[in-house]
């Protein structure tokens, strides 16, 4: 298990006094069974993979030239032989999901403890003020239940806690942290701060330090444990004591790997350790959840889940049940837990469960700017992902009706003298016209490092056509009903895909660059696939209102008050901020709550 | 400014130190991936900690040793051993397609000053473990690169004498032919297929070389290494991008 290096899966027979059922082990299962363990509740955390323990399993510093295909992204790797995602990816091999005609939905899962957390971009935005009230600001999507102020000091604990670097900009609906919250980002790389002048200086685009869950100093963990837990001296205790054992980053070898000396945030180096020393946390690992069960009052019992090393339906219960194994596979669980009381499946009695999925919008372009060729060798490794960032910076043309979208996006960037892999200089013959031979090695010493890729990530807005249903015809090998996707975007996400572009176009060409990439005037054939930016959040929304939606501010169904969806799930509106940091503190948030209805004997 | 951090100090740099540059990468691949490997391993043990308290700077890394597998992985393609990879499917590339794959790969990218030639680092023996691959677009480029093979000793026994293969034609000759089909979009009708060829073995043949210690080394990648410390880019950089 995580912290044992010799590592035995976790198999035990489970008890039967469990206060809380966690499903899935990820951000949200991870940082609900952190807060809850250390809370004093009994926690059983299920999760669908295996066991996986960076640690020990991290390829730190291995070569492409190690790797199968130089470590080419393959069917069962998509990200590349590296990448820290085992059993997953687009698919996960005898556990199907199909897309409604007309729709090419892709759903990236991992089987493993720590799901995706493991191989995340670390990106940690926190979500502002205009983010959780969208539709008051322009009429469009939905409110959440609950404010920017409400949500802010779990930002605060979450970054504390898991360790974010970035500064404080005060730029409109880009919220500072706390003093003494945020780590110290990394200086800039060359690329970077070339670009940055260019941007602010004849485009006024902002770049600004990045926000990424990597450690830059090791954290000062008796000072923050104090401050997470002022009033709980085990908590403050196993808090501290991982906090210890995580090292800080040492600038090389890819995030996306995982990490073994825990500089960055993955759910199984962070989260679940402290959890487990409170002794209050067990884990069952291969147990697929495939309903919720609950008893003639309507309330949940427990869960049923699947044994994938016996193939035998098992069953566990506990006084409350939290859905956590990410949006589309809650939505799920939900739908397939029928029973007379429930025949839609649990929660849904409104019919909105699997409805309002959102994904991110997503764009880029590549390009190759002559001012960064021939550069003095140096090391450019950094810090893995990015260091500075651009937010979005048009709020005010929004509001005055300038672009033919309504929502922001912002803008992620790299390139630069990267460790060399697979084909690193692919597609480079508009620039030597088909160069080979001496030339051609000559124009690749020339080029590298000499390239620039822009990404654009922005908010989409939840529509009907978006959501997901259980597919009539289909079980997983499992034996349950698998997923059916639908998906139609709105000009909003069409029209800003466009608009990613051309700025990108605009800044390569500023730079002095060559755009690389096809411009489309189309938005359709700009934009990524959905799913594809990993961002899918919603189908279980969260609301005032309990026709309106499924759960409450708190993450607590409408109808089964001992039933909570803790993750992406839950989410109402999806801004262009990545929604991981905002899933972790939405968690935090909802484990406080369910502490104080334990405490006072509501469940 | 600390010497690991210098990026010129070679023998901190795991995968250039003079072990990895001499490590053989012609012949079979396998093995020398296991010789690779033992030097990394060695050489990129796992850093523990930085030597360094909260809000203290760093001025070391320590290492201690790094893990040389990971029992826990299944083993299989959904879940492979990633801390020491192994290929595991076998080559199909006859010995007659490599020894006319490695002229070309040599075409594309030869020998100079600085570093070897493409086939001297095994990037012929790289196409064959990619066209030898179970997946889709693998096994279509394996018919891609096998066809133009054949296509290669047509063209050169049509342009210089029956029965003549193009692995044996002087460079000039060589050459000739590669001009008319080193660009897609230039080829001429008739030609795509081969122009088509030559850009993917283009494409392959420079992955392999550049990915390889050699290769890296020729690039002056200085990356890769653990640094106690992430220090702005040096003045010289910052001087050629006009910022200094």
């Amino acid at each position: 298990m995580v912290g044992q290096p010799d590592g035995g899966q976790v198999t035990l027979k489970a008890q039967d006094d469990y206060d809380a059922i966690i499903v899935g082990s990820g951000a949200a299962g991870g940082m609900s069974a952190y807060v809850l363990a250390c809370s004093g509740v009994k926690v059983l955390m299920l999760e669908a993979g295996r066991d996986y323990d960076p640690v020990s399993e991290t390829p730190m510093f291995q070569l492409p030239f190690d790797a199968p295909l130089r470590a080419a992204g393959t069917a069962e790797k998509p990200f590349g032989f590296y990448d820290a995602t085992v059993d997953g990816g687009w698919r996960v091999p005898g556990e199907p999901y199909s897309s409604a005609e007309g729709t090419d939905f892709l759903w990236w899962r991992a089987r493993m403890l720590g799901g995706r957390t493991n191989h995340w971009g670390r990106i940690s935005l926190r979500m502002g003020e205009y983010d959780y009230k969208p539709r008051s600001r322009d009429g469009l999507g939905l409110d959440w239940p609950m404010s920017y102020e409400d949500v802010a000091p779990y930002y605060d604990k979450t970054e504390a806690l898991i360790g974010v670097y970035g500064s404080n900009e005060g730029l409109e609906n880009t919220p500072n942290s706390s003093p003494g919250v945020l780590l110290p980002p990394p200086a800039p790389r060359a690329e970077e701060l070339l670009t940055q002048r260019i941007c602010r200086e004849r485009l006024n685009i902002p770049v600004v330090p990045a926000h990424l869950a990597i450690l830059t100093q090791p954290l000062e963990a008796d000072r923050i444990a104090r401050m997470l837990w002022p009033n709980n001296e085990m908590a403050r205790r196993v808090t501290a004591e991982s906090m210890r054992t995580r090292a800080a980053c040492y600038y090389a070898t890819p995030c996306g790997r995982g990490c073994s000396i825990k500089a960055n945030f993955q759910s199984p180096t962070v989260l679940l350790p402290p959890a487990l020393a409170t002794g209050n946390l067990d884990i069952i690992t291969n147990a697929m959840v495939r309903e919720v069960t609950v008893d003639a009052n309507g309330r949940a019992t427990g869960v049923h889940y699947i044994d994938k090393t016996t193939r035998l339906e098992e069953h566990v219960r506990a006084r409350v049940v939290i859905l956590t194994a990410s949006a589309c596979e809650s939505a799920r669980i939900l739908l397939n837990s029928k029973s007379s009381l429930f025949p839609d499946g649990l929660s849904n009695g409104n019919g909105l469960v699997g409805k309002y999925v959102m994904d991110t919008v997503g764009a880029g372009v590549q390009g190759q700017i002559p001012a960064l060729e021939n550069m003095p060798p140096h090391n450019a490794d950094g810090a893995s992902a990015m260091h500075l960032y651009m937010p979005w910076w048009l709020y005010q043309d929004q509001a005055r009706d300038q672009l033919d979208f309504a929502r922001g996006y912002h803008i992620e960037f790299g390139g630069g003298r990267k460790m060399p892999g697979f084909g690193s200089f692919g597609g480079i013959e508009p620039l030597t016209a088909g160069s080979y031979g001496q030339r051609f090695k000559e124009d690749c010493r020339r080029y590298y490092g000499s390239f620039l890729g822009f990404d654009g990530r922005g908010e989409m807005i939840p529509n009907d056509n978006c959501y997901c249903e259980i597919d009539p015809e289909q079980v997983d090998e499992w034996g349950i009903p698998t997923l059916r996707f639908h998906w139609t975007w709105s000009d909003h996400e069409l029209n800003q895909a466009r608009h990613m572009q051309r700025t990108f176009e605009e800044i390569i060409e500023t730079m002095g660059g060559h755009v690389l990439s096809t411009i489309h005037e189309d938005g359709a054939k700009a934009i990524a696939r959905p799913g594809e930016i990993i961002h899918e959040v919603g189908g279980v929304i969260m609301g005032n209102d309990p026709s309106r939606s499924v759960l409450n501010e708190f993450c607590q169904s409408w109808e089964v008050d001992n039933l909570f969806v803790a993750d992406g799930g839950c989410f109402v509106s999806n801004a262009d901020k990545n929604p991981t940091l905002s899933i972790m503190a939405i968690a935090w948030r909802a484990s406080d709550y369910i502490v104080g209805q334990m405490n006072e004997r509501n469940f | 400014m600390t010497d690991e951090s210098r990026s010129g100090d070679r023998t901190k740099h795991p995968h250039v130190s003079e072990r990895g540059l001499k490590l053989p990468v012609l012949g079979a691949v396998s093995m020398d991936r296991r010789q690779a490997l033992k030097v990394i391993a060695i050489a990129a043990a796992t850093p523990a900690l930085v030597s360094c308290k909260p809000g203290e700077e760093a001025s070391e890394v320590v290492m201690t040793p790094a893990p040389v597998s990971n029992p826990r992985a299944r083993g299989d393609a959904w879940d492979p051993d990633l801390i020491a990879p192994t290929v595991p499917w076998e080559r199909s590339l006859t010995s007659d397609e490599l020894q006319s794959l490695a002229v070309l790969c040599d075409v594309i990218i030869p020998a100079d000053e600085r570093s070897q030639s493409a086939s001297q680092l095994g990037a012929h023996d790289f196409i064959d473990e990619w066209v030898s691959a179970p997946y889709e677009a693998n096994q279509s480029d394996k018919v891609l690169v096998r066809g133009g093979l054949v296509w290669l000793d047509s063209e050169a026994s049509e342009r210089f004498g029956e029965g003549t293969r193009f692995r044996e034609l002087t460079p000039d000759q060589q050459i000739s032919i590669c001009d008319d089909i080193c660009y897609v979009p230039n080829a001429d009708s008739g030609r795509e297929a081969a122009a088509r060829f030559f850009d993917k073995v283009r494409d392959l043949t420079s992955t392999a070389f550049w990915t390889t210690p050699e290769g890296m080394e020729d690039l002056q990648y200085l990356g890769n290494v653990p640094l106690p410390r992430w220090d702005p880019p040096p003045p010289e950089v910052l001087q050629h991008i006009g910022l200094e």
